[in-house]
């Protein structure tokens, strides 16, 4: 492969030698990525988004996915819309964007708006001749998962957001990547960008399609590769369907990957390689970590690896690299970095015997009596026990000392005594913590919440 | 019926857990130096809550932490009666 990365996802393509059996999928619909270099899903309508700020709020990945193909190195700016994404934030999401343009599923939903050229997607794919118009650096804008408040914009290159992403050689089996998350956002996102750049293949997820059937679709599509958060990855496990699927690689970030997740992974894949990786929207993609074990070698904060710097100030990992989103788009007041260039993660690690444990975020606290727990310390703990398979904890509010800890466990369907599986669990907790980590209750439920991202639901935080 | 049986059980229960001993549970025995400390008390407060469904002290402003175990178990059967 020639050193020099390719500017836009076409050329990404045209680089990666994509393959006649490369598709894009949906599982209702597909489409062959060589079919993409030279035709375009909204036709002549290509040619008016020159230089814009285009809005894709497109109902589908699938739309997205051909619509971000089409407009890199034609757009000024791309910004895709997740879908979980709130009407009532759109204003501020197109002032700070400086949104000139959406392409939609559906124009009438937009008009109140005041953006000037709204077009419709989803008429199939016209042919165009991309390749001799003048390509832009266009910039992707993501949107970060903050929880309230209008949504901050990461102004990210292409260049940036690819910069983990190594390229295959010639003659290198293509990958089948598939990812429970939804593409829109950065997690998704890095997952298309691999397949883009491997020259693979991209099963997208579907929100209407139950976990089993969507195990069963990876499984009938030969996926090799797979991506998701630990929670996406419990609720899998629980589902019959995943002793069929017979991935190669299965990849987790988005939360803390625990050992208990690992090692669940480890027995359900003996043959597939395991890895975990830390990337956010604003930071990028920190590092992987092959090695089966929860947390990473303390060794990375010793020197710049593959381009990125790391350390730990006052607990939160900072992370430094040519990955990271260079801006909040319009939003001068706020600075992505500091004066040196270093992003604080809001991620706390603790360092123990050569190797940093990530213990929550900063703002996830919760304060037992003046003490401060991390709710993912404890799921780190209750998560080891044989017979649950995902965990939260949360705050109960105390009128004696501000808040109590209490969990909610999902347990393994064939668990024959869940009340005997409770004692344990306190048992477990109170020869591994602190008394006031020790959950005051433990409450068995049916499922956990998820948020559309894919982690854990913390509305408390 | 006095929820004094169901306290008296849960307090054992904290007790255990919390590696705390336990002094004789006496109307007059002050809560201080009844061997619990205040996360004790948290979590006798939060699973008497599940138990028997209300917490007196969340359900009203004025309700002041009680000294003596005696006042304590006033303080539920008075919260019952109110319901």
């Amino acid at each position: 492969m020639p050193d020099s990365r390719p500017d836009t996802l076409r050329q990404a393509l045209a680089h990666a030698a994509v393959r006649d059996s490369s598709v894009l999928t949906d599982g209702r619909r597909c489409v062959a990525l060589r079919d993409l270099l030279h035709a375009s899903p909204i036709g002549s309508t290509r040619a008016g988004l020159y230089g814009r700020s285009v809005l894709i709020a497109v109902e589908t990945q699938y739309e997205a996915a051909q619509l971000v193909i089409d407009l890199d190195g034609c757009a000024r700016r791309l910004l895709l819309l997740p879908p979980d994404v709130k009407d009532a934030h759109l204003p501020a999401i197109i002032r700070d964007a400086e949104i000139d343009a959406i392409v939609c599923s559906n124009p009438a939903a937009y008009q109140h708006l005041g953006v000037e050229a709204i077009f419709a997607c989803g008429a199939g794919l016209a042919p165009v001749d991309a390749t001799t118009a003048p390509a832009a650096r266009t910039e992707w804008l993501m949107l970060t998962s903050g929880t309230t408040g209008d949504p901050k914009i990461a102004v990210h290159t292409l260049a940036a957001l690819t910069g983990a992403i190594a390229t295959l050689g010639a003659t290198e089996q293509r990958p089948i990547w598939a990812t429970f998350y939804d593409i829109r956002r950065y997690g998704g996102l890095q997952i298309f960008l691999r397949a883009i750049f491997a020259g693979g293949s991209l099963v997208l997820s579907r929100p209407d399609e139950a976990v089993a059937d969507h195990l069963v679709r990876l499984t009938g599509e030969g996926v090799t590769h797979v991506s998701g958060t630990p929670t996406h990855w419990r609720r899998a496990l629980m589902s019959s369907a995943v002793e069929g699927f017979r991935p190669d690689y299965v990849r987790l970030s988005g939360e803390i990957s625990d050992q208990a997740i690992l090692d669940a992974l480890r027995e359900a894949f003996p043959e597939a390689s395991i890895g975990h990786a830390y990337a956010s929207t604003e930071a990028g993609v920190g590092f992987d970590v092959n090695d089966g074990m929860e947390g990473f070698p303390a060794s990375y904060l010793e020197a710049a690896r593959n381009g990125v710097e790391m350390k730990v100030i006052d607990g939160s990992l900072r992370i430094r690299s040519s990955r990271m989103a260079s801006s909040y788009a319009g939003r001068p007041d706020l600075a992505m970095a500091d004066e040196q260039g270093w992003i604080d993660t809001g991620d706390m690690v603790d360092l123990r015997n050569g190797r940093c444990y990530f213990s929550g975020r900063r703002g996830g606290i919760i304060n037992v009596g003046g003490l401060k727990v991390h709710p993912e310390e404890i799921e780190t703990v209750i998560n080891r026990h044989a017979a649950v398979r995902q965990s939260r904890v949360k705050p109960r509010k105390s009128p004696i000392i501000g808040s109590i800890v209490v969990a909610d466990v999902v347990l393994l369907d064939n668990t024959r005594d869940p009340e005997g599986a409770k004692r344990d669990i306190l048992e477990l907790c109170r020869s591994n913590l602190p008394a006031h980590k020790i959950p005051a209750l433990v409450n068995v439920v049916g499922s956990i919440d998820m948020t559309a991202g894919g982690k854990v639901s913390r509305q408390h935080a | 019926m006095s929820a004094r049986l169901t306290i008296i059980a849960e307090i054992e229960q904290v007790a255990r857990e919390q590696h705390k001993t336990l002094c004789t549970l006496t109307d007059d025995l002050e809560l201080l130096e009844s061997g619990l400390d205040s996360l004790c008390f948290a979590i006798l407060v939060a699973r008497l809550e599940d138990k028997l469904g209300y917490d007196p002290f969340t359900a009203s402003d004025d309700v002041e932490f009680p000294v003596t175990f005696g006042e304590f178990v006033a303080v539920y059967d008075n919260a019952r009666l109110a319901a």
